[in-house]
C-alpha cells in the first residue's frame, strides 16, 4: 500500500472526458513523477488529490483516509503540501511573516481566535522560522517584502513554507515552468537536498524530463487521461508507448 | 510596554497626549480674532472626532486589514445608537450598561450580515452589505417605528420607565446621561487673557474609550489573528493550501469592526440621547470608507486622522459664509474682490462636499497611502534622506525583531 491510492478515478467536464479509469499508487518516501503531453489530465488529476475537484467516481485514499469531499484547508492538515506552477506566498507580507503562517496553521489548526497575543512573543516559532530560512539559504532576506523578490527567491519560499510543515506528501505542480535553465536545475538541486535530508514523500508533475529523470524514483505516464505505463525512469525513457506519445513529440 | 513594542508604545503615548490635550491643541487661535473660527475645540466637534474615529479604527481592522470592502457599516452604528438609547429609557442614565448592550447587539447583527455578506468577495460583498443597511434603514425609517421612532427618530421621554433610575428629574426634566452621577454634560472653562479652553467630560469619556479602542486595535495589528487576516487579503488561495480557513477569520474581524462601529453609536447616543434611521443612511457608510482611505488604509493612526480632518472640514468649511470672504479679501480693489470671493464660494459652506472631493482624489491619487504616507514623505524629507523603504508603514509588523 502506497501513502498515496488514487483508485479508478474519472472525472469529466461536460462532453470532455479529462480523467478515465485512472490508478496511481505513490509509496512512502519516494519521488514519484507524473508526465504526460499537454491536456493528458494532470492538473486535473492533481486538483483531485488536494479537494479544488472532485471527481466523478473512484476514490482517492491518503494515509488510510479519503480526501474526497474535503476542502484544501482540511487536506493540508492532513499532510499534504502543495507547491504551484506560478509561486504562490503571500506577497504583501515579509519573508518572515510569510514562514510564520503555516508554523501557525501546523500548531493551531484551520482557525484560532488568537487577537490578543504578540506575533513576536512566539520565541519558538521564530527560531523555527529562522532555521528553516537558513536551510534555504533566504535568512539575510528575511524582512523583505516578498513580492519584491525574484521569482527563483518565491520558489525556494514557497517550498520553505510547505516543508515548514512537515507534510507527509509534497504535491510539485510543474515547479519549474518557465524557468531559466540555471534556476531550473537550481530547484532541481533543492529538491534533491529536500529529499535526501527528509522523510517526505514527492508527487511531481513536470514537463521537463530532465528535472524529472534527475528526480524521480517512479514515473507514471498519463495521456489522454488514462495512466499508459508506471515505471523506473530508465525503463521509461526507453519504452516505445512513451516515446510516441511523449518523448517523440517535443523532445 | 503594556504587551507592545516600543514603536508602538511610542505611537499609543503620542494619541494620548494629542487626545487629553486636544481642548488647547484645537483653540490655537484668540477668541473673537479672525482666525477663531478655525478653532474646533469645542465639545460638541471633539466629540465626534474621538467617535468617528473609533468607527474608523474599528472598520480599518476589517477593510486595512482584510481588505473586504464593506458598504453598510453605518448600520452597526445605528444598531449601538437605537440600543443605547432604549437602555437609557429603560434601565438607567448610566451610560455603561448602555455601551454594554449597543456593542452586543450589533456583535450579533454583524455575525449575522457578515455570515451571508461573507459568502462573496469584492465587489458582491460590498453591494451585499449595503444591501442589508439599506434594508436596515428602510425598517427603521417605517415598518420598525415602535422600535426605532421612526422619521422623528427615537428619544427620551419624561415617561419613560427607566428601572435603575427616575423617570423625571426634581424640576421635571429629562435626565441626561452620566457615568455614575458625573454628568456627560458637565463642562468647565478656563479663559487665558484671550484664549478660552473648554473641557468636557463627555469628551473626556470618549477620548478615554477611543484609547482603549486603539490599544486593541494595536494588538491585533500585531497579533498572529491580525497576520492572518493580512494574508486573506493577501492570497486567500495560498492560506486555503496551507491549513488554514479564511472563513472564520473573516467574520471575526467583520464582527469586531462592527462592535466597533456599535461601540461609536452608543457613544454618539451617550453624548445626545437620540438616535434616528439617518445614521444608518448609506452616506454615513460611504463617510467612513473616505475617512479610512483619506487617512491611509490598513495604518494604526490612518483611520482617526482621517476622521479627525473630515469631520473638521465638515464642521468649519461647511460654516465659511460669502461675508466671511468678503471681510477676508476686503484689502482687493472692489471688482477683484467679488471675482475672488465668487471663485471660492462653491468651495465653502455647503459647497465643502466639492473641498473633500478634491482633496480626496489628490490623496487617492498623489498619496496612495493616505495622510500617513504624507506624514511619512515630510518625515523622510526633514531628515534629509531618502530611502526606499517601504516598510515604515506603520501597518507592516516584523514578527522578529
Amino acid at each position: 500500500m502506497g501513502i498515496l491510492e488514487v483508485k479508478d478515478v474519472n472525472k469529466r467536464f461536460g462532453g470532455l472526458k479529462a480523467l478515465s479509469e485512472v490508478n496511481l499508487s505513490v509509496k512512502e518516501n519516494t519521488c514519484h513523477a507524473i508526465i504526460g503531453p499537454n491536456g493528458a489530465g494532470k492538473s486535473t488529476l492533481l486538483n483531485c488529490l488536494v479537494g479544488k475537484l472532485i471527481p466523478d467516481t473512484g476514490s482517492v485514499m491518503f494515509d488510510g483516509q479519503s480526501v474526497l469531499g474535503r476542502t484544501p484547508h482540511e487536506i493540508n492538515q492532513m499532510g499534504i503540501s502543495r507547491v504551484f506552477q506560478t509561486p504562490e506566498i503571500f506577497g504583501d507580507l515579509t519573508v518572515m511573516e510569510n514562514m510564520m503562517i503555516p508554523l501557525f496553521a501546523k500548531r493551531d489548526g484551520a482557525f484560532r481566535m488568537h487577537a490578543y497575543e504578540s506575533v513576536s512573543a512566539e520565541r519558538a516559532l521564530i527560531e523555527e522560522a529562522e532555521a528553516m530560512l537558513a536551510d534555504v539559504k533566504m535568512l539575510d532576506k528575511r524582512n523583505m517584502h516578498s513580492a519584491s523578490m525574484s521569482r527563483g527567491d518565491k520558489r525556494r519560499l514557497e517550498m520553505a513554507m510547505c516543508l515548514i510543515q512537515k507534510p507527509k506528501l509534497l504535491l510539485l505542480d510543474e515547479p519549474t515552468a518557465g524557468m531559466a535553465r540555471a534556476d531550473t536545475n537550481n530547484t532541481i538541486d533543492l529538491l534533491k537536498e529536500i529529499k535526501s535530508k527528509r522523510d517526505i514523500t514527492i508527487a511531481i508533475i513536470e514537463h521537463d524530463m530532465h528535472v524529472v529523470f534527475s528526480l524521480a524514483d517512479r514515473i507514471t505516464v498519463l495521456a489522454q487521461g488514462t495512466p499508459l505505463v508506471e515505471d523506473t525512469p530508465e525503463k521509461i525513457k526507453g519504452h516505445p508507448k512513451v516515446q510516441e506519445a511523449y518523448l517523440g513529440e517535443a523532445h | 510596554m503594556l504587551g507592545l513594542e516600543k514603536k508602538d508604545f511610542t505611537l499609543l503615548l503620542i494619541v494620548f497626549a494629542l487626545t487629553m490635550l486636544a481642548p488647547f491643541l484645537l483653540n490655537p487661535f484668540p477668541e473673537g480674532s479672525a482666525m477663531a473660527q478655525f478653532n474646533a475645540g469645542y465639545p460638541d466637534l471633539m466629540q465626534r472626532f474621538v467617535i468617528f474615529g473609533i468607527f474608523a479604527i474599528g472598520f480599518n481592522i476589517l477593510f486595512g486589514l482584510t481588505g473586504y470592502l464593506s458598504f453598510g457599516h453605518a448600520a452597526f452604528l445605528g444598531v449601538g445608537s437605537y440600543a443605547a438609547v432604549w437602555m437609557f429609557k429603560l434601565l438607567s442614565m448610566n451610560v455603561l450598561p448602555a455601551i454594554f448592550l449597543a456593542v452586543v447587539m450589533s456583535g450579533l447583527f454583524a455575525l449575522l450580515i457578515g455570515f451571508i455578506s461573507l459568502r462573496r468577495s469584492g465587489i458582491y460583498f460590498s453591494i451585499l452589505t449595503l444591501a442589508f443597511a439599506q434594508m436596515m434603514f428602510a425598517l427603521a425609517y417605517s415598518v420598525l417605528t415602535p422600535i426605532t421612532g421612526g422619521e422623528t427618530g427615537l428619544q427620551l421621554a419624561l415617561n419613560d420607565p427607566r428601572i435603575l433610575g427616575t423617570s423625571a428629574t426634581a424640576t421635571g426634566n429629562i435626565p441626561v446621561p452620566s457615568l455614575f452621577g458625573l454628568e456627560m454634560r458637565t463642562t468647565a472653562d478656563l479663559d487665558l487673557g484671550a484664549w478660552g479652553f473648554t473641557f468636557n467630560v463627555g469628551y473626556y469619556f470618549c477620548a478615554l474609550v477611543m484609547l482603549v479602542a486603539f490599544y486593541l486595535s494595536i494588538r491585533i495589528f500585531r497579533s498572529p489573528f491580525g497576520m492572518m487576516l493580512r494574508a486573506i487579503k493577501s492570497n486567500q488561495q495560498r492560506l486555503n493550501y496551507t491549513g488554514l480557513n479564511p472563513k472564520p477569520y473573516t467574520l471575526a474581524a467583520f464582527v469586531i469592526s462592527g462592535m466597533y462601529a456599535g461601540l461609536a453609536g452608543a457613544l454618539m447616543a451617550s453624548m445626545d440621547p437620540l438616535a434616528g434611521a439617518e445614521r444608518m443612511f448609506w452616506t454615513a457608510s460611504g463617510e467612513v470608507v473616505l475617512m479610512t482611505i483619506l487617512g491611509g488604509v490598513g495604518t494604526l493612526i490612518g483611520p482617526v486622522l482621517g476622521a479627525g480632518a473630515i469631520k473638521y472640514m465638515e464642521n468649519i468649511i461647511s460654516k465659511i459664509n460669502s461675508d466671511i470672504l468678503h471681510t477676508w479679501f476686503a484689502f482687493l480693489p472692489d471688482g477683484l474682490e467679488d471675482f475672488v470671493v465668487a471663485m471660492i464660494y462653491p468651495f465653502i459652506g455647503k459647497g465643502w462636499h466639492l473641498t473633500l472631493g478634491i482633496i480626496f482624489m489628490l490623496v487617492v491619487i498623489f498619496l496612495p497611502g493616505g495622510l500617513v504616507e504624507g506624514g511619512q514623505r515630510i518625515a523622510r524629507a526633514l531628515r534629509g534622506r531618502k530611502t526606499t523603504d517601504d516598510s515604515g508603514k506603520s501597518a507592516k509588523t516584523e514578527p522578529a525583531e
